[in-house]
């Protein structure tokens, strides 16, 4: 099976044929962003000091080395929730121009439309795999925003082929973590009567 | 060994083991990951898995934490009165966990409450978090070390029902917490349970619970009849790998319990993710040392 790349710049054109559950690797660069860049954008109103229009973030807080040479060193690198940023990213897709966003389980509503509206998409990254994710980084090339600290500073990775990312939010107004909550929440309902008739130890 | 060299081996012996279980998985959850991977028939969870287990190799070759996510340490001794060093081991643990800090490295994942502030050093207030327990007449000491990450730390939750809601709502409960937000925490999950007086007792046999093997069974009946219920009844809801969906949710479901007051049942879920971060280490009191979990270990 050949595998599916996409390479920053990301183009409109380049997300229409992507679906939920579609695995997908990116070549390119990618930039660390969480919480406090999501609100330092959208609430404190300050401009992000990278230009991500067209490009790709990734909701993580590696574990970044500082080598001899003065160099960075990504050692460590995985997602985080990406729920903890759908208060904010309708409007970060609109003003940043972002459009793959990576990270970790599901995100909600307000992701989806910004999506739909401004072509973007949310794909997972297997979570606790960081020291695979870290191979796949050829270079740290910036860091902006070291004043947040490790985790949270925007980091500049140049990656290659870095994956697997399955799409979680296309740009149809799919969401497949919300598609699957809605499944499990119906398979519960009888698992948990079952169970319910075997365990009552109270008599 | 004088007392100050014994202290000095101790803080390094426990600063390399919690150093090497954030890279290494112990041998039940590894053992328990391979075997829900050839179960496995959905080829998203199975991409999952595989990136899993690539992920495990290179963080075994490279030397480095395999999630990023090295948590908040946390410490459960269960230690001899008469362990020589008793009086001695909260300041070790201490300083193993600053040391273990810059020998792993591990992620900075203390932030000061109120001051709202990251020591960077992975020690604040009462971190790292010691729990105690004292066995009478042992001069020994068993030492859990726990990287608890956020996302798995997350979902915990506890709760004191009625009895008239029985183990019925004890069942509801463990589904609730788990459908609803064991998702994020990068399933498949080892669930603890706590069933016990108060929320405070119960959350900590909860999370006792995950500290226990993968397989390993209750001593009631009635309580290994329901693990063995609820690990098959949350695999059937089939969250899968990241929530994917797949052939399992969970990698087992531990309960501990204590005795409760007729009034009420406390009830607690604590999580462990599928990259479950515990390690078991037994001193003698010469500070001679056994690694149980992790067969083979070499510090
Ligand atoms: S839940 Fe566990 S595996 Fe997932 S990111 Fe957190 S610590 Fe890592």
């Amino acid at each position: 099976m050949t595998r599916k790349i996409l390479t920053t710049p990301i183009k409109d054109e380049d997300l229409a044929g992507l679906n939920i559950g579609d695995v997908i690797y990116l070549t390119g660069h990618l930039v660390t962003c969480r919480d406090v860049a999501h609100r330092r954008l959208i609430e404190l109103k300050r401009e992000l000091p990278v230009d991500i229009r067209g490009g790709a973030i990734f909701h993580a807080g590696p574990i970044v080395r500082k080598k001899a040479d003065g160099k960075f060193e990504m050692v460590s690198i995985g997602p985080t929730t990406s729920m903890r940023m759908e208060k904010f990213e309708k409007q970060f897709i609109k003003e940043t121009g972002v459009k793959l966003i990576v990270g970790k389980g599901g995100m909600g509503p307000e992701t989806v439309e910004g999506c739909m509206e401004y072509k973007a998409v949310h794909a997972i990254f297997p979570g606790g795999c960081a020291v695979l994710a870290a191979t796949q980084v050829e270079e740290i090339e910036r860091a902006e925003w070291q004043d947040l600290g490790m985790p949270e500073t925007l980091w500049v990775n140049r990656v290659k082929e870095f994956g697997p990312l399955i799409i979680s939010i296309d740009t149809k107004g799919n969401n497949l973590i919300e598609q699957n909550k809605a499944v499990f929440n119906e398979k519960k309902k009888p698992v948990v009567e079952k169970i319910k008739s075997q365990v009552r130890f109270i008599k | 060994m004088n007392k100050d060299e014994a202290i000095l081996s101790l803080t390094d012996t426990m600063a390399k083991f919690t150093v090497y279980i954030g890279k290494r998985l112990p041998n039940d959850v590894k053992d328990k990951l391979a075997e829900l991977r050839t179960m496995e028939t959905n080829p998203l969870a199975k991409a999952v898995y595989t990136s899993m287990a690539e992920n495990q190799d290179a963080a075994d070759k490279l030397d480095r934490p395999s999630c990023q996510d090295t948590g908040v340490i946390q410490y459960f001794i269960s230690a001899g009165a008469r362990f020589p060093l008793l009086g001695e081991l909260e300041e070790v643990l201490r300083n193993a966990t600053l040391e273990a800090t810059r020998m792993g490295p591990l992620r900075h994942n203390a932030v000061e409450t109120f001051d709202e502030k990251n020591t960077g050093t992975n020690t604040g207030s009462r971190i790292p978090w010691l729990d105690w327990e004292i066995v009478p007449d042992d001069d020994g000491a068993t030492i859990d070390v726990y990287m608890a990450g956020g996302g798995c730390t997350l979902p915990g939750s506890a709760k004191v029902l009625m009895p008239g809601e029985g183990y019925e709502g004890v069942t509801d409960f463990v589904f609730d917490v788990i459908t609803s937000r064991g998702v994020n925490a990068c399933p498949p999950l080892l669930v603890g349970v706590g069933v016990s007086t108060s929320v405070e007792t119960a959350a900590r046999l909860s999370k006792r619970a995950i500290l226990r093997e993968v397989g390993s069974h209750n001593a009631n009946p009635n309580a290994a009849l329901m693990e063995k219920l609820l690990e098959e009844g949350l695999n059937e809801v089939g969250i899968g790998p990241q929530g994917l969906t797949g052939a399992s949710s969970v990698m087992g479901v531990n309960i501990e319990a204590s005795a409760r007051h007729p009034s009420t049942i406390g009830v607690a879920v604590s999580t462990g993710c599928w990259a479950h971060r515990r390690g078991k280490i037994r001193f003698k009191a010469d500070l001679s040392y056994e690694i149980i979990s992790h067969k083979g270990a070499v510090l």
